[in-house]
């Protein structure tokens, strides 16, 4: 208990100090200005997308090879903390360019692909609630995750097959790419924020459905020997 | 008994059930032809205009009526508890879901055999010079649509509202299928015509990923 305040005050500090950073600190983008500062919390945002939905993968493959609901609550704690960031990514992208490109959407692969990926893992969150018994839910859950993730490259290549205009890569992009040192520092800084934020966030929603499940587990007990004590006063009569 | 041959026998019950009623065929026809004529409504298309639509049009129209159709494939044998008995038969739980992948991949097929020269005749568009090279794209992407959409049948037959589960969980899935059919289907309707090899290994490959999918996680889904 203790040390999960210690490392939610640490996560909070850090965020704050990412925001300074990132406002004050990081030097000003030569042609997009004030705007390209949303940067700082996109990007971060969006790998932590990723790796909450690469978490929900292994959490899936893991329960079916092993039948325990661990696994399966830690993919729908994965599930949900990693919608909220790709929902995050989705809001802050259209802000940044409608200044920059002059239009707040575009059909473009990432963008499009990130959509889908937020669509692929809402149906997963929203199958999870139309299936009542628990053991189903894990297993169905956990084979539809495994779908849903083989299905993210082949809506990647699709759509980069289809169209692109996202900016390319500019950390690992190529030759003339590149940060300003001052940036990738910002950056690291904003990610190591918000990636902890994100493990917190796992941690919470993993523990409340831990929770969840033994409270169902103690109910069916107690309603099962609730019925087993009716009958017997029904026979005894 | 070999997987092939459970799942060809499996396919012959669900041919005869189903052409005993023919109910899903005709009710999936009527959808998919509502929709093209609805389109009509909608865009008022010229000749060129449905040229450049109407892969997009038909494909959408198969993905609807596939997510319609597909529903009652495992749903229909729960009010008999029959998926008990199957499961209790000494075959692979992949046989199960083979044959009613071919099954619905027979239907499916049998929509669009109707619909495509529909929507020629309605849309001045003809398909006649390129009829096999379309029946390949059409395979393919229908293959990828039923193998899918029989798996993700057998999630939502035990779902509440399935009915409306069933095409959420499927159409964000099928984006990648979509994009490539129509891309490919396009491509047969330019001047001169050709079969775009890059879209029909996509198309190909969609299909072998999600059918080896099914396959190695076919025991979870056919079990109790």
């Amino acid at each position: 208990m203790k040390g999960r305040v210690t490392f939610a005050l640490i996560a909070s500090a850090l965020m704050v100090f990412g925001g300074y950073a990132a406002l004050y600190i990081a030097p000003d983008e030569k042609t997009m200005h004030a705007i390209q500062r949303i940067f700082y919390f996109h990007v971060p945002n969006g790998i932590c997308s990723f790796i909450a939905f690469f978490i929900v993968f292994i959490a899936n493959f893991a329960y079916l090879a092993t039948r325990r609901p661990k696994w399966d609550w830690l993919g729908v704690a994965g599930a949900e903390v990693g919608v909220a960031c790709s929902t995050i990514v989705l809001i802050t992208g259209p802000i940044w360019a409608h200044p920059v490109w002059g239009i707040w959407w575009t059909w473009d692969a990432r963008l499009t692909s990130t959509f889908v990926l937020w669509l692929l893992y809402t149906a997963y969150l929203l199958l999870r609630g139309f299936l009542d018994d628990p053991q189903r839910k894990a297993m169905f859950s956990a084979v539809f995750g495994i779908f849903a993730f083989l299905d993210v490259p082949l809506v990647y290549f699709s759509n980069r097959l289809w169209r692109t205009q996202h900016p390319q890569p500019v950390i690992l992009g190529g030759a003339n790419s590149g940060l300003d040192p001052t940036m990738g520092k910002v950056l690291l800084l904003c990610w190591v924020a918000v990636a902890c934020i994100m493990a917190i966030a796992i941690a919470d929603r993993y523990r409340l459905e831990r929770l969840r499940y033994e409270y169902e587990e103690l109910r069916f007990e107690v309603e099962s020997r609730g019925t087993d004590a009716r009958t017997q006063v029904e026979e005894r009569r | 008994m070999t997987t092939a041959r459970a799942a060809a026998i499996l396919l012959s019950k669900e041919l005869r059930l189903e052409f005993r009623t023919r109910e899903l065929l005709t009710t999936t026809i009527v959808f998919a032809l509502v929709v093209v004529v609805l389109f009509s409504f909608a865009f008022e298309p010229t000749t060129a205009e449905s040229r450049r639509y109407g892969p997009g049009l038909l494909w959408i129209a198969f993905l609807f009526a596939g997510s319609l159709m597909l529903n009652p494939s495992f749903a229909r044998e729960q009010s008999n508890d029959t998926l008990d008995a199957l499961r209790m038969a000494p075959i692979s739980p992949f046989a199960i879901l083979l044959g009613k992948m071919l099954a619905n991949f027979i239907f499916l097929a049998i929509a669009e055999a109707i619909l495509v020269p529909v929507f020629g005749v309605l849309y001045n568009v003809s398909f006649v010079a390129v009829a096999g090279r379309l029946i390949f794209v059409l395979a393919l992407g229908t293959l990828g649509l039923v193998v899918t959409g029989t798996v993700f049948s057998s999630i939502s037959a035990h779902a509440r509202m399935r009915e409306l589960l069933l095409p959420l969980l499927l159409l964000p899935i099928l984006t990648p299928l979509l994009i490539a059919s129509v891309e490919a289907t396009a491509r047969l309707l330019t001047d001169p015509p050709e079969l775009d090899r890059t879209w029909v290994a996509f198309l190909a490959g969609f299909d072998i990923v999600f059918m080896t999918a099914s396959w190695l996680l076919s025991d979870y889904l056919v079990e109790e």
